[in-house]
């Protein structure tokens, strides 16, 4: 990465000025860092470099011998096709929606962890299955308990319904089974920023005669925004590489495949390397593109910004 | 047991700036001394120097006679007593206040015979198998200072130890450090910012300013002879009044009134050759209530109470005098420091004074107040000289 | 009084029961197909009429789960161990020294944590190929480890923070050497946040699927989410729900373990290093 040459020009600029001590203690932080430095950028930099030179070329792996240079075609192959933008919008619908879910849900359960009078740590406990559990194990439990004959789910549908096959239901199924697994992870991080709002400050409101309707939006809400935007950033990429679930609920069929799942499908059925690997770099550009937007529009909430004081 | 000695002690950081510069002391065996000033004076510095948490740049640091410059704490044989207390969160009460002696690899008989000992003399007997997690704020500085007295060192280093304490147990712990310290006579350096402290338990006080020591000498010392405007401003409280003044061959033109130089005075500021701008320095109790004053000697000023404050024992009259505040750099220092600056109170200069509890003024009434200028101060605006102090 | 605090309580209970219930069910659904006789897979009932252990024989029989289930433990085993050391290293340098170079280091393992896997997987596949750790163990540890690390920079460097570093000068001034320092007062100090970070790095390995199903093609190095969906019926005509549920429990049991034994360390852990005031 370019970024990496940057220590090496200010250490000429300040060497002067430095004592033996804080040159050591430079030296010793390059020293404890490098091994993660270097694990990082071989196996994401160079991979996706690599990526970037694959996706340039035709490249089927059926044929491998006649491999050739196509410039930009294979990006133009894919976002002419409609694989692509189903893909690209059932992602986003997926995306969208269950983060929205998992926030009310999630606030909800913060809520709960944090007022509730007994049972705390049973509650928490509890809430931590969901997030530590395997999710294509979850993905088979929910797969179980919406095919008929076999689920409790399932059962409660009219006979011989079986909603996986049909591509709304199954959409809403996929949301329902990502929400059900991450809600958790989101009301921790939203417990930990409610942890931050001050008992004082509640209270003054409460004396202010604030509703607490009134107190959780305008007291609660605006303290908690950075730990809000923290876990809205975390969650909204992580949906967006949405794949265990779908692969195992409904492995893509029926128009429920998200991008994640076209990528695979290209690499591992159509065998295309080529084209798979303009699929990846497209989805890279995606999440670099969402992860951009947040940092622009909330700077300082961003997770890095903590780290500096 | 042994005496400290700094010559010409120098802290400067990597980036270039100066912490500490060319400070000079001896601290004699026994003796309580107290280095006081702003925060950023240096003051913490100079005691882990003394400590060894931190390299000296330049000069000599002596304990008991042998140069430690270059010795690892371990080696020097003194302990200290953290802001933080700094326990270790790990280990109980009768743990952390015998992991000194357990790394000095003294046996476990003696260690817990003389845990036993300390905390008995710090009240902390029933706590020894607590957590310090599980102990109050009062109780934890109780340990931190155990933990420094078991191993009866050459030195005690104190670096804000009470400054974490609500004011009453501040005040409470403020008699016992005095008393630990004159029964084992242990030779210590304390650093605070607080100069009720400072002149409350030090033998000698040391007041240090951007990395200068200003004065050192005993609290009476500092309080009567500051030797410039910092000294003079830090030392005290209520602290010292400061109003702007002209001088002429025998009089001092104030705001308040003129006040005629006594002999002492025009003495000092021929010698001195003074400039003809200068600030005059006056305590609170330099005031006296003319109608109740015991010698009528001295010139008297008038003014208008605007508040009173009555203590029972004392009275605080507060006034204004005309012709806006003093402005020096070590006088907004210090405002700055002790958050003055943010009070709002900008506009004329405040003026207060300490009378008798029977003094009859009231608020917004005149009154007429003695002054007494042999506790008067001149001092000179460009460098913050006392001009009328006897050696400056 | 009394009792509005008694319907307070019970409203409080009520609302307990809900959240606990939605954690549990599917994971007791899947629990109770396990234990059903192939007969009674389609009753639909949640508690199994007839309890047998039939599932979870039929698995640890064959080799494509025994096998997976060596190489799940193996390979997160490793990678954690590796991921923490490293990470460790980097977190000390973070929280504790002043360097040029330390935003960028924040910075990229900021974006590594967000980076989507799937981009990751046709060139590594290629990659992996051509050096020959194509469908090995390094294979697997080598991305695990990788994607881990951030999370482990971040929940150590906040553990790392919060450990008073007065406490390392005053050991200095008691006598103690660095290493005794170091030994003494900051492991022991550190340790738990380590600690809570393994198992935190462990579950985000355990849990890997994407590239366990693309990095490899046989037994060798295929983990049980992997080799779950692979899994096929003792017979042909045979669907394997009830092996693939009891494949399911097994590698569910750690994690229930260690969320019941360490529920406050994970939580501390998992909100330290995303939000800080």
């Amino acid at each position: 990465m370019s970024t990496m040459a940057e220590p090496a020009k200010d250490e000429a600029k300040d060497k002067k000025a430095l004592s033996a001590g804080a040159r050591q203690e430079r030296r010793l932080g390059w020293l404890l860092c490098a091994p993660a430095v270097i694990v990082m950028v071989a196996v994401t930099a160079y991979p996706i470099c690599y990526a970037v030179y694959l996706s340039l070329q035709r490249y089927d792996l059926r044929f491998p011998d006649r491999a050739e240079f196509t410039g930009l075609s294979n990006y133009g192959a894919v976002l002419t096709s409609p694989f692509w933008w189903d893909a690209f919008w059932v992602t986003l619908f997926l995306t969208v929606v269950s983060v929205a879910i998992e926030l009310v849900l999630g606030m909800g359960l913060a809520l709960v962890m944090h007022r509730t009078l007994f049972a705390r740590g049973t509650v928490r406990t509890a809430v931590l299955i969901p997030y530590g559990i395997v999710t294509v194990v979850a993905a088979f439990s929910w797969q179980y308990a919406w095919t008929p004959e076999l689920g409790y789910l399932a059962g409660l549908l009219p006979s011989g319904d079986a909603p996986l096959t049909e591509q709304w239901p199954a959409l809403w199924l996929i949301i329902l089974a990502e929400v059900w697994k991450t809600t958790p992870f989101m009301a921790l991080l939203l417990l930990a920023g409610l942890a931050l709002v001050p008992e004082e400050t509640l209270r003054a409101a409460m004396v202010d005669g604030a509703t607490p309707w009134q107190r959780f939006t305008k007291v609660m809400l605006p303290l908690m925004k950075p730990a809000i935007l923290v876990a809205l950033l975390f969650r909204t990429l992580d949906a967006f590489r949405i794949f265990d679930n779908i692969y195992v609920l409904t492995a893509g069929a029926h128009g429920t495949g998200s991008l994640s799942i076209l990528g695979y499908d290209n690499l591992f059925t159509a065998l295309n390397l080529g084209i798979g690997s303009a699929i990846s770099v497209l989805i890279f550009i995606c999440v670099g593109i969402i992860a951009f937007t947040f940092v622009k529009l909330f700077g300082a909430a961003a997770p890095g910004a903590e780290v500096k004081r | 047991m042994a005496e400290i000695v700094l010559e010409g002690v120098t802290k400067r950081y990597p980036d270039g700036s100066l912490a500490v510069r060319d400070v000079n002391l001896e601290i004699a065996d026994g003796e309580f001394v107290i280095l006081v000033g702003p925060s950023g004076c240096g003051k913490s510095t100079t005691l882990n120097m003394i400590a060894g948490l931190e390299d000296i740049t330049e000069g000599t640091l002596r304990i008991g006679g042998q140069v430690v410059n270059d010795l690892a704490p371990k080696e020097r044989d003194v302990a200290m007593v953290f802001q933080s207390y700094a326990l270790y969160p790990h280990m109980s009460v009768r743990e952390n206040m015998g992991f000194p002696l357990r790394l000095a690899k003294v046996d476990k008989a003696t260690i817990d015979q003389k845990v036993e000992e300390a905390a008995r003399v710090l009240d902390l007997v029933e706590f020894l198998d607590r957590k310090p997690a599980n102990l109050s704020g009062g109780q934890r500085q109780r340990v931190a200072m155990g933990r420094a007295i078991v191993r009866n060192p050459k030195a005690f280093l104190m670096d804000e130890p009470l400054s974490n304490l609500d004011a009453k147990l501040r005040v409470q712990m403020r008699t016992q450090i005095s008393r630990i310290q004159r029964r084992l006579g242990t030779t210590t350096v304390y650093v605070t910012h607080d100069q009720t402290e400072a002149m409350t338990l030090g033998d000698r006080v040391v007041v240090m300013r951007q990395g200068l020591v200003q004065q050192v000498g005993t609290p009476a010392e500092l309080y009567d002879m500051p030797r410039n405007l910092f000294v003079a401003g830090f030392i005290g409280s209520p602290s010292m009044n400061f109003v702007q003044a002209s001088l002429t061959p025998d009089t001092l033109r104030t705001p308040l009134g003129d006040l005629p130089l006594d002999d002492r005075m025009r003495r000092e500021l021929e010698r001195r050759d003074a400039p003809r701008e200068v600030i005059v320095g006056l305590r609170p109790e330099a005031f006296e209530d003319a109608s109740l004053a015991r010698d009528t000697a001295g010139p008297t000023v008038t003014v208008t109470v605007e508040v009173l404050e009555s203590l029972g024992s004392d009275a605080y009259v507060y006034f204004t005098a005309e012709g806006g505040p003093v402005s020096t750099a070590e006088l907004d220092e210090l405002a700055t420091d002790s958050g003055l600056a943010d009070t709002g109170a900008g506009g004329d200069q405040q003026i207060v004074a300490r009378l008798d509890a029977a003094t009859r003024a009231r608020e917004g009434q005149p009154i007429e107040l003695r002054v007494d200028l042999s506790k008067a101060h001149v001092f000179d605006p460009k460098n913050g000289t006392n001009l009328t102090h006897p050696e400056s | 009084m009394a009792a509005a605090g008694r319907s307070h309580a019970t409203r409080w209970g009520v609302v307990n029961v809900v959240v606990v219930l939605y954690a549990l069910f599917p994971v007791w659904w899947i629990v109770a197909l396990s234990f059903k006789a192939p007969s009674t897979l389609t009753d639909g009932s949640y508690i199994p009429t007839d309890w047998t252990w039939e599932n979870y024989k039929g698995i640890f029989q064959t080799s494509e789960f025994t096998r997976a289930l060596i190489n799940s433990i193996g390979i997160a085993l490793i990678a954690t161990v590796i991921a923490v050391i490293l990470g460790t290293m980097a977190a000390y340098a973070v929280a504790r020294l002043r360097f040029p170079g330390k935003q960028v280091l924040i910075g990229m393992s900021l974006l590594i944590a967000m980076f989507p896997p799937i981009s990751l997987v046709s060139p590594l596949f290629n990659i992996e190929r051509s050096i020959g750790i194509f469908d090995t163990w390094p294979g697997l540890i080598i991305p695990y480890m990788t994607f881990s690390l951030p999370l482990a920079i971040y929940t150590l460097s906040a553990f790392f923070r919060e450990i008073p570093w007065d406490l390392e000068k005053a050991a200095k001034v008691d006598g103690a050497t660095p290493a005794q320092a170091f030994r003494l007062v900051i492991v022991p100090l550190a340790a738990p946040g380590v600690f809570t970070t393994a198992i935190l790095v462990f579950i985000f390995c355990w849990n890997d699927f994407l590239f366990a199903i693309s990095l490899t093609s046989t037994e060798s190095a295929r983990t049980v989410p992997a080799a779950i969906a692979f899994f096929t019926g003792s017979s042909q005509f045979q669907q394997p729900t009830g092996s693939i549920a009891a494949a399911a429990v097994v590698i569910t049991v750690p994690i229930i373990i260690f969320v019941l034994l360490f529920q406050r360390r994970i939580v501390a852990g998992l909100t330290s290093g995303a939000v800080k005031g």
